[in-house]
């Protein structure tokens, strides 16, 4: 820039066709008060990420190779290396059980509970006739708490509840123990997390469906396809950014799976997952931070592969 | 043509989509973040330990004035109300006015490191052994000999040395206690012809005619995970004394020691006669199937009583009876040991207060030590039995009068496994996860099993 200015044969100050002026009158368009305007507007959201996000998240890896207790100030005695991760990876228990659930969860959301949902949407877009009533109807378990969708799923789920019930299972050795009997009820909570995202993925999806340019299906119609062939070949495809949100979101639904198991037993039983093992070791009475810490780092590397793979899409998307 | 449409939605939908992935991102963050303050806290703060020792104990009676901060994880409606009515009484007596913090029992619990090490209430409750002996040593409790040395008298070998810390000094005033036994009820016993089991084979007998009587032998709830560590408690107990289970409890003895193969394999021999569903059940669901004579006899502590309580009709109570656990046939039958845990009220160590509300405490906690104090919460909550030797019996059920018999005549008392052992070996992901995975299959191969166990405990930091 300077060197450039310089190599000018003079300065015409006022002279608005010269390009070294005019630049220089486009920079000064940034007042004092600009600056400090577009300062606060980047340093404060910055401010707040690393604080919020980045420094916790750095702590928490940090954590991860000591044995702290969440007491007494950290010392050099407490550092231990890999061990906690050595411990999780060849001695606790119930470590793999509770990734091996995590990935149930996914695969079940991703194969099963998820193209429930799309599958809904689509037949909720053909203007059937009470589609208002069935939206809201498959929308409310979205908006209940999960405390109570908890609550609602263990009143049909215990040896006296409602299913037993109807199953005519009424005492205490006949009954089918949903959610005591370990190799049971994680598929019993499976479907009380699904009832609540298929909800959550049919209004992403009709949201998506609505904004499809109906020319396309005209087009597709006067071609000769059927409605199979129209949403497979057409809709599809088009609706390409939507499909890869439900993804992301049914992918960071299952990574983060907690409330509901820990609403029915904490997370013990057949029902561990990354999360609640995080919660029972890290923030109840046993403060076991540093173990506590190596696990939550584990379910940050697991977490990050998705939202790498969501964000490198729309970097991509963006730049085109 | 499909690009406007495209981008309309990409953008409302990539905003959700980063909202969501941001959120994720500080699961792990927030984990950490939360305990933090709290640490810091307690890496500044100077050891407070000794600090109280110094100042006088009030005299009761005496017309402090003040305030006094109480912190109480009583939260059921019947000690809730206790705690009231005791906070109601002081203040008539002292001219103390009390301000009551009631936290739900288990977040109480959960949050007791944070609390402790943060800003707590000037008093608060809290359980004796283990659990109190830890949070001491981490210089979170004022010592209050001074208060024991007034109020000692009114108290049981037994239950002086439950507040004695591992310093040697007194840590808490015991309040109330209550025994483990196996409760049943008198009219079915009657009606079906029962005599109480003293031995292991009475008891497998009595099991198999009860369930040739359609009831469930055994009710057993441990969906909350720590009503199993009641039943390890006991057969350990029985099997091994009182020296090896405190030993086991301490670290000192191993997980994988035969004699804790013994524990298991004794234990297999009777899950069968469990309630099937106990896995999916709390206490009180189980309580309740004794309670409509569903099932036959429930190895818990004495709140069971609360359950039958709640009936409604006083004959349900009246007809609660309850037999100590039958002898195994070994040399330790004769120590009669049970798990009888004691609730105590200690003096935190951060509190703001402290300083000003130290004397005040101090009468409180005196006030805590009589008979007339500890009844007031006893006809609120008649699962916990009265500490003070002044206690006033004349009005305890045959229930209460037998609960104190059993303990008084059991030569050694432990607190409750989670009360006698570390709380990060004893929480929901260690000991209480790991017994569970026992019972899901008794039967398993009991070495790989105990050395799971093992592992986890060896894995544990150092204590201080």
């Amino acid at each position: 820039m300077t060197t450039g200015s310089s190599a000018l044969p003079g300065p015409q100050p006022g002279g608005a066709d010269a390009s070294v002026p005019r630049r220089k009158s486009r920079y000064s368009l940034l007042t004092r008060r600009d600056k400090l305007t577009l300062a606060l507007m980047v340093g404060i959201p910055t401010i707040l990420c690393l604080s919020f996000i980045w420094l916790p998240t750095l702590a928490s890896i940090l954590l991860s190779f000591t044995n702290w207790r969440g007491i007494a100030p950290i010392t050099a005695n407490n550092i231990v290396g890999f061990k906690n991760y050595e411990v999780l990876f060849t001695q606790y228990t119930l470590f793999w059980p509770a990734v091996f659930h995590n990935v149930i969860w996914l695969i079940f959301l991703v194969f099963i509970a998820t193209p429930i949902g799309i599958f809904f949407a689509v037949l909720l877009d053909r203007e059937m006739r009470g589609t208002r009533i069935y939206q809201s109807a498959f929308y409310i378990p979205v908006v209940l708490s999960l405390a109570i969708v908890g609550f609602i799923w263990e009143q049909m789920y215990t040896s006296q509840g409602f299913i037993n019930s109807v199953l005519g299972h009424t005492s205490s050795d006949t009954a089918i123990d949903f959610l005591g009997n370990p190799s049971l009820n994680l598929w019993a909570v499976l479907i009380a997390a699904s009832w609540r995202h298929v909800g959550y993925v049919m209004v992403l999806y009709l949201a998506g469906l609505k904004s499809v340019d109906p020319t396309l299906r005209e087009a597709a119609a006067i071609d000769g396809a059927n409605a199979r062939q129209t949403f497979i070949r057409v809709v599809f495809p088009v609706m390409k950014p939507i499909n890869v949100v439900v993804i992301v979101v049914t992918v960071i639904e299952s990574l983060r799976a907690f409330d509901i198991v820990y609403i029915i037993n904490k997370g013990k039983n057949g029902l561990e997952l990354l999360s609640t093992l995080i919660t029972n070791n890290t923030l109840t009475e046993a403060s076991l931070v540093g173990f506590g810490s190596a696990i939550a780092v584990i379910l940050l590397l697991l977490s990050l592969v998705p939202i790498v793979f969501f964000l490198t899409r729309t970097m991509r998307s963006d730049t085109r | 043509m499909a690009d406007p449409i495209r981008d309309a939605v990409s953008r409302r939908t990539v905003l959700k989509g980063m909202a969501g992935a941001a959120g994720l991102m500080s699961i792990p963050a927030i984990m950490a973040a939360c305990s933090t303050p709290a640490a810091s806290g307690g890496a500044t703060a100077p050891p407070a330990a000794t600090s109280g020792a110094s100042a006088p104990a009030a005299t009761a009676g005496a017309s402090l004035g003040g305030s006094l901060s109480i912190g109480s994880y009583n939260s059921d409606p019947g000690p809730k109300k206790g705690m009231e009515d005791i906070g109601a009484a002081f203040t008539s007596e002292t001219g103390v006015t009390t301000a009551l913090n009631t936290v739900d029992h288990n977040t109480f619990q959960d949050q007791i490191t944070n609390y402790l090490g943060a800003t707590p209430d000037t008093v608060y409750t809290w359980f004796s052994g283990f659990r109190m002996k830890f949070f001491a040593d981490q210089g979170f409790n004022t010592a209050i000999d001074d208060v024991w040395e007034t109020v000692k008298g009114n108290y049981t070998a037994g239950f002086a040395n439950s507040v004695v810390g591992n310093d040697g000094k007194v840590y808490g005033i015991p309040v109330d206690y209550y025994p483990w036994a196996v409760f049943y009820r008198k009219s079915v016993f009657t009606e079906k012809g029962y005599t109480v089991p003293t031995t292991w084979d009475e008891l497998i007998a009595l099991c198999k005619k009860m369930e040739t009587d359609g009831l469930t032998p055994i009710a057993f709830g441990d969906k909350d995970g720590w009503p199993a560590q009641g039943t390890f408690d006991i057969l350990n107990l029985r099997l091994n004394g009182y020296d090896f289970h405190v030993g086991l409890m301490a670290g000192e003895q191993k997980w994988t020691d035969p004699k804790v193969t013994a524990v298991f394999q004794k234990w297999a021999e009777f899950t069968q006669y469990h309630a099937k569903d106990y896995a999916g059940l709390t206490w009180q669901n189980a309580a309740d199937t004794l309670v409509q004579k569903k099932s036959g006899m429930y190895l818990l502590g004495l709140f069971v009583s609360a359950q039958f309580d709640a009936t409604g009709d006083p004959a349900d109570l009246a007809d609660l009876d309850f037999f100590p656990f039958p002898n195994l046939g070994t040399e330790f039958d004769a120590e009669k040991a049970l798990d009888a845990p004691i609730d105590t009220i200690q003096i935190t160590a951060k509190s703001p207060k402290l300083a000003e509300e130290l004397d005040a405490a101090k009468a409180y906690l005196e006030y805590w030590s009589k008979g007339t104090t500890q009844l007031i919460m006893f006809k609120n909550q008649p699962g916990l039995i009265p500490t003070a030797s002044d206690a006033d019996t004349s009005t305890y059920s045959d229930l209460q009068k037998k609960a104190v018999a059993i303990v008084s005549e059991a030569q050694k008392i432990t607190q409750y496994f989670d009360r006698d052992t570390r709380s990060d070996f004893a929480g929901a992901n260690g000991a209480q996860s790991l017994l569970q995975k026992f019972l899901a299959d008794p039967n398993q191969d009991l070495v790989a099993y105990q050395k799971s166990i093992q592992d986890f405990w060896d894995q544990l930091p150092p204590l201080v």
